[in-house]
């Protein structure tokens, strides 16, 4: 009985992810007259262009930095090195579109670093020397891939630490120089993560809005917001979302064809750590100043910035109770859209474990398709289903009590709940699922004899042996959906602005400076996570 | 399991909080426009009339999400940031007319629908930035592809509205052939992307990278009061302001404006709402804190916007311009405007 129930919610959870994936299909079959031509002629190959050079660009970067990183801390032993290990995270805490925006400002002609550059150089005027400027291609390339590789050295770490021991070991002894071990065998072994690391940030990169937006790149993402409001054609918008999908769908071959040798990680999963090489003098320095570098520009500059820029800002302005607000609107919807993220995802993975069957995986798998979806077109498939419930209810209850109906989901903040819970489903779903994975069976197996029922056996043995899993799941989705833009933006009731739409109005009435202290907050906040998965990483190698 | 039904048991009290229709007088609105922009002039309203104003800033998807809503939309007033987009709210069959003498009287009748359908509520018109350090006292827009800017000039996606609408008066006037030539030719005087907003315009020219920008009128009485801090006020110091013409005709205006939603719950309000924001007082404060011209004749323009010159609107109207919207957005695709270089 409690089965089924269970069975039940997995395959909720997965029709409801379908859904605005189905309601945008449904609106792209619509009659858009010639605008398809328009948009296969000069928008998709001149987008499609732009969006492929800045994924491969982003994606050389984060693997390069990323593995890199992860290598010096793995295979290096020198002062600072444990530093290094946790706060190479950092870059996580700090959301592309806010990245985009503080090196906008730091990097300006008017900026501090060409200022001094200008005072080092003697130049007086930026009239007489100045940078190239940011906003072009190569400057959203750096920005994306200094604020993404993290995902790339979380992966890529876990590899080195797991399996590079004996095979390393091995290999010294055949007598491959240490400097051949990274080249010949550290980094074949290590692809497969590599190749799943970069495909997150590569989501990331497809999902952005804002910060291509600050640095002109023209992305697909950003002509399905093109089409679809300035040329008010939503049908249209929902075509080139769907084209869209298709580039989504190939980043996620790239991450499952990279998950085929994954079996060999789990196999070694229990090896010693590898050895680590004691650097002293000159090149102790030199590891040092090679890890502290992406952390220098991924976190410590735009961060520093926010900071200088929001004292700035209350001593001009002072403090708003607007951002007060905001923020208590942020944390209690994150919180609220957690729990359920959280139960649901719990109960979807758990169905796997205890059902092994196709439909489950389906199941599970369904359910997470949501984090392939970006914010702003799964924004648009959730409003229109989520208005269709919003209207009948409030018809309902206009019919019934004579009383004004109103908009029981969209006016709630429901709507809200729902958009994030297809959105990050896939994290909640594949961290509590790699939790489970680490319970021996046997366990189930030696409390069911004992003679609990299956419900005793879930909460006495699942989930306590889930802990952590479920809060390291739990913070991650909690700063997503914190940082949550787009599908905040179109979704959220009358008198509600959470910290990032507050950000982006400032932005988008170009009082960048109003917008600092939101932004400090945002990165602040999603510091906690990095600490603990900093911490949890460690103890799980 | 017990977390999540607490969860649902917390979500559903909460909806049932924030759906329960309150008797306190309210009205709503939905706007493209940043409320931020507007909230001191509803605070005002909100302190004669009493009652109360809740927004919500929908940069897209404002049609979209009250056609969703339909007869359960809470939205009362729907408030545009351009001309564009007002007119798609009226062709979408979300307003409804209104007919009110006050309103009438202030609002002239080309910047208001002959049916209150729309109204227009304040004005701006978009302008050149130029360099203090540039010999430049007038120019017109067809100048703004000449080779003496080449690499020189600013300017946001051509993609955004106030673009958009520029490029349209362009088309409506002078055709397609010669507008895609204009196009490439600003294109080619590109200083840097087509991005950010209209602020860094000034921002850029005061960095040396450009010496001419194209913006609204009032970014520049929003930087050059110090309203948004003394970094902003040196990028004003840095450019004057110039009200280019067409070559037969005026300077481009664009207003922002307003509807009354097609079910609007509080339609009393909404249209006392209106009446209020074409009042003297309202207008004053668009002038006053944000620098926009005032639609009502009586209100007077700020003083840093007047000494940008005598205002003299374009005779092309923005009815007129508006079926070539669509054209000109396509042809700011055709060029490639919007990326920089190639």
């Amino acid at each position: 009985m409690t089965i089924s129930l269970w069975a039940v919610v997995a395959f909720a959870a997965a029709a409801l992810a379908l859904l605005p994936i189905i309601a945008i299909a449904a609106t792209a079959v619509a009659d858009t007259g010639d605008l398809w031509g328009h948009i296969v002629q000069f928008v998709l190959p001149q987008a499609s262009w732009n969006t492929l050079v800045l994924l491969a660009g982003t994606g050389l970067i984060a693997t390069f930095v990323g593995t890199g990183a992860a290598w010096i801390v793995s295979a290096y032993d020198f002062r600072g090195r444990a530093f290094l290990e946790w706060a190479l995270l950092l870059p996580l805490a700090v959301p592309t579109y806010i990245m985009a925006y503080a090196y906008l400002d730091i990097l300006n002609p008017l900026g501090p670093v060409q200022g001094v550059l200008r005072w080092v150089l003697g130049y007086s005027s930026p009239r007489q020397f100045r940078l190239p400027d940011i906003r072009a291609m190569w400057g959203a390339i750096l920005v994306f891939g200094f604020v993404l590789y993290p995902y790339v050295y979380l992966t890529a770490r876990a590899m080195f630490l797991t399996q590079a021991a004996n095979v390393t070991e091995v290999a010294c002894v055949l007598g491959v120089p240490r400097s051949g071990i990274f080249w010949r065998v550290a980094l074949p072994l290590a692809r497969p993560a590599i190749a799943v690391g970069v495909s997150l940030a590569l989501m990331e990169v497809l999902n952005d809005v804002g910060a291509s937006q600050f640095l002109g790149v023209r992305t697909l993402t950003a002509t399905v917001y093109t089409t679809w409001v300035v040329r008010t054609d939503l049908a249209g918008a929902s075509q080139i979302a769907l084209s869209m999908l298709a580039i989504v769908l190939a980043v996620l071959m790239l991450e499952r064809w990279a998950r085929r040798n994954q079996r060999y990680a789990a196999a070694a999963q229990n090896a010693r750590q590898m050895q680590r090489q004691r650097l002293r003098g000159h090149s102790a320095v030199l590891a040092f100043a090679l890890g502290l570098a992406p952390i220098a520009i991924g976190f410590a500059g735009p961060a520093l910035y926010l900071v200088v820029a929001a004292i700035r800002r209350i001593e001009f302005a002072g403090f708003s109770s607007s951002l007060l607000r905001a923020t208590l609107n942020t944390v209690s919807v994150s919180a609220i859209a957690t729990l359920a993220i959280l139960s649901v995802g719990f109960a979807v993975a758990y169905v796997a474990r205890i059902h092994a069957a196709r439909w489950s995986a389906t199941a599970m798998r369904l359910a997470s398709i949501g984090y392939a979806v970006p914010g702003t077109v799964l924004a648009i498939g959730i409003l229109v289903p989520v208005a269709a419930v919003d209207r009948t209810l409030g018809s309902a209850w206009h019919a019934w009590t004579g009383l004004p109906g109103g908009l029981l989901l969209l006016g709630s903040g429901a709507a809200l709940v729902y958009a994030y819970s297809a959105r990050f489903m896939a994290i909640s779903v594949g961290g509590i699922e790699a939790g489970l994975s680490r319970i021996p069976p046997a366990y189930d197996h030696a409390s069911r004899t004992l003679g609990h029922p299956a419900i005793g056996t879930l909460l006495r043995v699942h989930l306590p042996l889930s802990r952590s899993s479920l809060t390291a799941a739990g913070l991650l989705v909690f700063v997503d959906c914190m940082k949550e833009l787009p599908a905040t933006l179109l979704l959220r009731p009358l008198n509600f602005e959470s910290l990032a739409t507050l950000l982006y109005g400032e932005a988008a009435r170009g009082t960048y400076e109003d917008a600092a202290l939101a932004a400090l907050i945002i990165v602040a906040i999603g510091i906690l996570p990095v600490i603990l998965l900093a911490k949890t990483s460690r103890t799980f190698r | 399991m017990r977390n999540h039904i607490m969860t649902l048991g917390a979500a559903g009290i909460l909806a049932v909080a924030a759906a329960a229709p309150t008797l306190a007088q309210e009205v709503n609105i939905y706007t493209t426009r940043e409320p931020g922009l507007i909230q001191p002039i509803l605070d005002a309203f909100n302190a004669e009339t009493g009652i109360k104003v809740n927004t919500v800033f929908l940069e897209s998807g404002l049609i979209e999400r009250v056609k969703a809503e339909g007869e359960s939309s809470p939205a009362d007033l729907l408030m545009t940031v351009d001309f564009g987009a007002l007119i798609d709210l009226v062709n979408a069959g979300v307003t409804q007319p209104v007919q009110s003498e006050v309103l009438n009287a202030a609002v002239p009748a080309s910047l208001r629908d002959a049916d209150g359908q729309w109204f227009a509520l304040s004005g701006r018109a978009r302008v050149v930035y130029a360099s203090k350090e540039l010999d430049l006292d007038s120019i017109t827009y067809e100048q703004l592809d000449d080779e003496e800017f080449r690499g020189k000039l600013c300017i946001r996606s051509g993609q955004h509205p106030y673009n958009t609408a520029m490029f349209a008066a362009y088309l409506a006037k002078h055709g397609e052939e010669e507008t895609k030539t204009w196009l490439q030719g600003i294109k080619a005087n590109q200083a840097r992307a087509a991005a950010g907003g209209d602020r860094d315009g000034a921002r850029d020219i005061a960095a040396g990278l450009c010496d001419i920008a194209v913006a609204n009128s009032y970014y520049y009485g929003l930087m050059a009061s110090g309203a948004g801090g003394d970094e902003q006020k040196a990028w004003s110091d840095a450019v004057k302001v110039i009200l280019p013409t067409f070559e037969d005709g005026g300077t481009l205006v664009n207003v922002s404006g307003a509807a009354v939603a097609a079910h609007a719950p509080n339609r009393d309000e909404a249209v006392q709402l209106l009446e209020y924001l074409v009042s003297d007082e309202a207008q004053r404060l668009y002038a006053e804190a944000n620098f926009e011209y005032p639609v009502s004749a009586t209100a007077e323009v700020h003083p840093l916007i007047a000494a940008f010159g005598t205002l003299q609107p374009d005779g092309q109207s923005l009815t007129e311009v508006l079926p070539f919207r669509a054209r000109a957005s396509e042809l700011v695709d055709e060029v490639n405007f919007d990326t920089f270089g190639n």
